[in-house]
């Protein structure tokens, strides 16, 4: 295998400065690995190989010029299929998106763009986001790097695998109620849901307006804040955009005291083999002077069904326009308007996103909405209070990211307890705070993550606890995939 | 029976914004379809809305100028329904939260003064527009086309409390909103182009109950002559199942101007379930006190305040202040054509009747003419001056009006002005005496009468020029 491969990020931007390595060299390396591996784990739908090549030269250019290259440039990133790249097929993996070609970017795609990032594709995901294995993917599910019998979580199921599986030194993913940490989770690597607003939405399609939020995949803590250096920042195309944003999360704090909340919501249904997993990395933290202390934040446990009111709501509405009129699926044997649009619907939509459209019809409707939405907005406000309570006390809170680790193909046929499985990072989503998941070990082999959660805008404080966190555990990630 | 009629209307305002209200689209009106749009405005996947600035505080002139509340904290909703001309799926909306509440205005009919409430004003985007082939509905048409130049197009929607007991009173409330729009500068109120669209809230109830009847609403009312129809056409109908022992049906009528009738849309229980939210994508607005002083200062004086003034300071009768205020650009046409120097009075009379009549038979609004309220003033001081008679200038009016040439000019170039010399007045005056004897004698033997037809002579002989005044004192002289 190519040595390249296991750089990080950052260790790519510095051999590009010492001229060690060209662009062109690093690009061609992960698209070989992507085309080569791709047919057995399924993690990308699209590879942009001839743009990739084209941004290269790029960069290759610059570098042979000696010209300062920007944060991360040349470094290549793969991009869930959500977020719309000018002229490149984007669909959701749905098949009512099977045949769209957007005519504009996103802005991260255009923050990506303007720092000469090379994208090697469209990364692999559940159909608009709702899942979390990757296993409602129109275009097939993707295997998990670790085991590929096992799933590699979702929604970002593909971006995930992407990083794990040494396609992509990097990837983009969007986490509505844990689709970036739960597969970072899945995939033994670091995955981070920042700050609502932080990134704009510009040309994410959305899932659920108010909890979307896109964020980077990486190796390591540190190529996880660069790259969201590269694409944050207040965006006028983005009314929910925060207005202030310090985006350099690069030059991280060292910390003298971090004090760390353990809410026992999340540590109360472990099996014994998880329990011992987080009570040993708990053993460590505080041997190196961090203090840890058991908390309490009882709303959390009403996160699952807040958030299953409140997503499919803004996705009734959301998904609303695909209606077969203007792009996408359309059932061209449909005699009227209105059979069309059903038909079109019916048959473009696989069976979870209906199932969610039809909660969120449901939960709107008049005669229901006060005692589901609205109820279920009073929580979110109970909850976010609970949490302000919280950070007045502890710099960031820690739990697994998921109660297991990744579970096998067709495991889960019962929706709830699909649904189960973001019980601890649904909560980030519904107040907006930041969060990450980090590798943190293994339990039968598998990888499992660590969850840390900060307060409102603290996504730089975040950070830079984690990086001391990834000092102490030192995690290796090198999954049985790499030899491949 | 003595029944009451209980209106309310809803009256939709076309923002004259330039730009759509979550896009930079242009939103003027044109003929090319689908040439004015975006991704944003044509609901492409992933795109996000960005309120219009402008259109906010649009809506906020409106609240001010009908003294309504503003809501500190008012915020967009999505009203949720599928149909082709609507591209999200959902009209960007306000619901129970609109930007202004609880406002009144003031109308007259027949010398009576009443209060109709004002309910509210809301923002919303419009829809686009659908072109069927071959059929002028979409069920029996081969197929239709979506044009979404209008999609997202800024509208206000102000709607009334059920106030309103009259199909009269009806229309001199949306004249007044139409009136009071346009002052803002903030609507065209151009009914036929569709720029303002009322739907009517009608109902009726045996006098002296307090109750409210069944309501129907009725749609497509699209001149002030359709409102005043269709609410009778409407009651009579109420009045005719009521007075049979039938019910009425809660339902959407549509009025029919060909055939002035109405018929049913949909009734209440086919009826939509907007599954109305806020809309995750816009935050609130939150609207603080300085920004509301501010729109206040910027507020231009609207028609009651002109009309007093108008009174105070010019003298005007309150039917004469209340003419030359309906529309604004009359008003300060009116204005500076007095500030040129012309008597308020006579420029009244002037624009009401002889300018305004002009034009109405020429299908034109002032601004589409050349005369400017200087060439006006100019055109009344010649009278004041006794350079020409106010006859002369009306027939010179016309080339005024198209050319833009000063009233002098042409009473120069054509030799019109005013005869008040005695001498050229006395040789007509002799051979007029001369040639009509029989007249003079008539005169003489005591008929006064006879006096109007030889200073009709004299004038004509002049060519209208004469001085009719002086031609008078001369002829009483002439035949002393």
């Amino acid at each position: 295998m190519n040595d390249i491969l296991k750089l990080t990020a950052i260790e790519i931007s510095e051999k590009y400065k010492k001229k060690e390595l060209s662009c062109t060299e690093v690009t061609k390396a992960f698209l070989a690995r992507t085309i080569n591996t791709n047919k057995d784990l399924n993690s990308f739908v699209a590879i942009c190989e001839e743009t990739a090549l084209t941004t290269a030269k790029t960069v290759d250019e610059k570098i042979a010029r000696s010209q300062e290259l920007k944060l991360l440039e040349g470094v290549p990133i793969a991009i869930k299929d959500n977020m719309c790249t000018s002229g490149v097929r984007t669909t959701c993996c749905s098949k009512i998106l099977h045949n769209f070609i957007p005519s504009y970017d996103a802005t991260v795609i255009e923050k990506i763009k303007n720092n000469n990032m090379p994208i090697l594709g469209k990364t692999n995901m559940d159909e608009f986001a709702m899942g979390s294995s990757t296993e409602t993917s129109f275009f097939g599910s993707t295997k998990n790097p670790w085991d590929t019998k096992t799933v590699p979580g979702g929604s970002s199921g593909g971006s995930a695998v992407a990083v794990s599986a040494l396609q992509a030194p990097l990837a983009l993913g969007s986490d509505t109620g844990g689709s970036i940490r739960q597969p970072a989770s899945f995939c033994g690597i670091v995955g981070m849901k920042p700050t609502y607003g932080v990134v704009s939405r510009y040309g994410l399609i959305a899932f659920a307006s108010s909890l979307d939020q896109i964020g980077p995949f990486s190796k390591n803590i540190d190529d996880s804040a660069a790259l969201l250096s590269v694409i944050s920042g207040h965006d006028s195309k983005d009314s929910t955009s925060q207005t202030q944003i310090d985006t350099n999360y690069t030059k991280l704090d060292s910390l003298k005291e971090i004090k760390i909340g353990l809410p026992k919501e999340f540590f109360a249904n472990l099996d014994s083999k998880t329990k011992e997993l987080y009570q040993n990395i708990t053993n460590k933290l505080s041997n190196e002077g961090i203090i840890l202390e058991e908390t309490e934040l009882p709303s959390l446990e009403q996160g699952i069904s807040t958030y299953y009111i409140i997503a499919p709501a803004e996705a009734s509405s959301n998904l609303a326009r695909f209606d077969g009129v203007r792009y996408g699926y359309r059932n061209e044997q449909a005699k009227s308007l209105v059979d069309m649009m059903e038909l079109s619907r019916s048959e473009g939509f696989g069976a979870e996103v209906k199932r969610r459209i039809l909660i969120g019809t449901y939960v709107l409707s008049s005669g229901y909405y006060d005692a589901y939405y609205k109820k279920a907005q009073q929580v979110r406000t109970i909850m976010k209070n609970d949490f302000q309570k919280a950070f007045n006390n502890y710099d960031v809170l820690i739990s697994p990211t998921t109660p297991t680790p990744p579970f096998a193909f067709g495991s889960k046929s019962n929706p709830l307890e699909m649904y189960m499985n973001d019980i601890m990072t649904i909560p980030a989503n519904l107040a907006g705070i930041p969060a990450l998941s980090m590798p943190c070990g293994t339990v039968n082999d598998l990888p499992m993550g660590l969850h840390l959660m900060g307060n409102l805008l603290e996504d730089k404080k975040l950070f830079s606890i984690a990086k001391r966190i990834e000092t102490i555990l030192g995690f290796n990630l090198q999954n049985p995939y790499w030899e491949k | 029976m003595n029944w009451e009629i209980v209106i309310g209307l809803e009256i939709h305002a076309q923002m004259s914004s330039k730009s759509k209200l979550t896009c930079h689209c242009d939103a003027s009106f044109t003929n090319e379809p689908n040439t004015h749009i975006c991704p944003v405005c044509t609901g492409q996947p992933g795109m996000l809305p960005v309120v219009n600035k402008q259109v906010v505080e649009s809506a906020m002139m409106i609240g001010l100028a009908t003294k309504c509340q503003i809501r500190r904290h008012n915020e967009f909703a999505r009203k949720n329904y599928f149909y082709p001309d609507l591209p999200k799926g959902y009209q960007i909306s306000q619901y129970d939260k609109p930007i202004c509440e609880k406002g009144e205005l003031e109308v007259e009919v027949n010398g009576i003064k009443r209060t109709i409430g004002i309910t509210r004003v809301h923002m919303e985007e419009d829809a686009g527009k659908l072109v069927h082939a071959g059929s002028d509905n979409i069920k029996d048409a081969s197929y239709s086309l979506s044009d979404l130049n209008r999609s997202s197009v800024p509208l206000c929607e102000i709607v009334s409390e059920p106030d309103i007991r009259s199909a009269e009173e009806a229309v001199a409330y949306a004249q007044k909103i139409r009136q009071i729009v346009r002052y803002l500068g903030v609507c065209d109120g151009n009914m036929e182009e569709g720029s303002l669209r009322c739907d009517a809230n009608i109902s009726i109830r045996p006098k002296g109950q307090e109750k409210l009847g069944t309501k129907t609403e009725v749609k497509n009312l699209n001149s002030f002559k359709s409102i005043e129809k269709a609410i009778n056409i409407e009651v009579e109908r109420q009045i005719d199942i009521l007075e049979e022992g039938g019910e009425i049906v809660q339902e959407t009528r549509h009025y029919n101007e060909s055939t002035n009738s109405t018929k049913s849309m949909r009734s209440k229980e086919d009826a939509h379930d907007y599954r109305y939210f806020p809309d995750p994508d816009l935050v609130p607005i939150l609207i603080s006190d300085e920004w509301i002083l501010k729109v206040q200062g910027s507020l231009p004086e609207l028609p009651e305040e002109r009309k007093n003034r108008y009174i105070n300071s010019f003298s005007l009768s309150g039917y004469d202040a209340e003419v030359i205020t309906a529309e604004k650009e009359t008003a300060d046409f009116f204005e500076t054509t007095v500030s040129c120097g012309s008597k308020p009075k006579e420029t009244v009379n002037w624009i009401m009747s002889e300018i305004l009549g002009y034009l109405n038979q020429k299908g034109l609004t002032l601004s589409q003419t050349k005369l400017t309220p200087k060439l006006l003033a100019e055109l009344l001081l010649l009278i004041d001056k006794n350079t020409i008679s106010g006859k002369i200038a009306k027939t010179i009016l016309p080339e005024i009006i198209e050319t833009g040439e000063k009233a002098e000019n042409i009473v120069k170039n054509k030799g019109l002005a005013q005869v008040s010399d005695e001498g050229e007045l006395k040789i007509i005056i002799q051979s007029v005496i001369a040639e009509n004897a029989k007249v003079v004698e008539d005169i003489k033997s005591g008929n006064p009468k006879a006096m109007g037809f030889l200073v009709g002579q004299v004038m004509k002989r002049s060519g209208g020029k004469a001085n009719p005044g002086k031609v008078n004192e001369l002829l009483i002289l002439a035949l002393e």
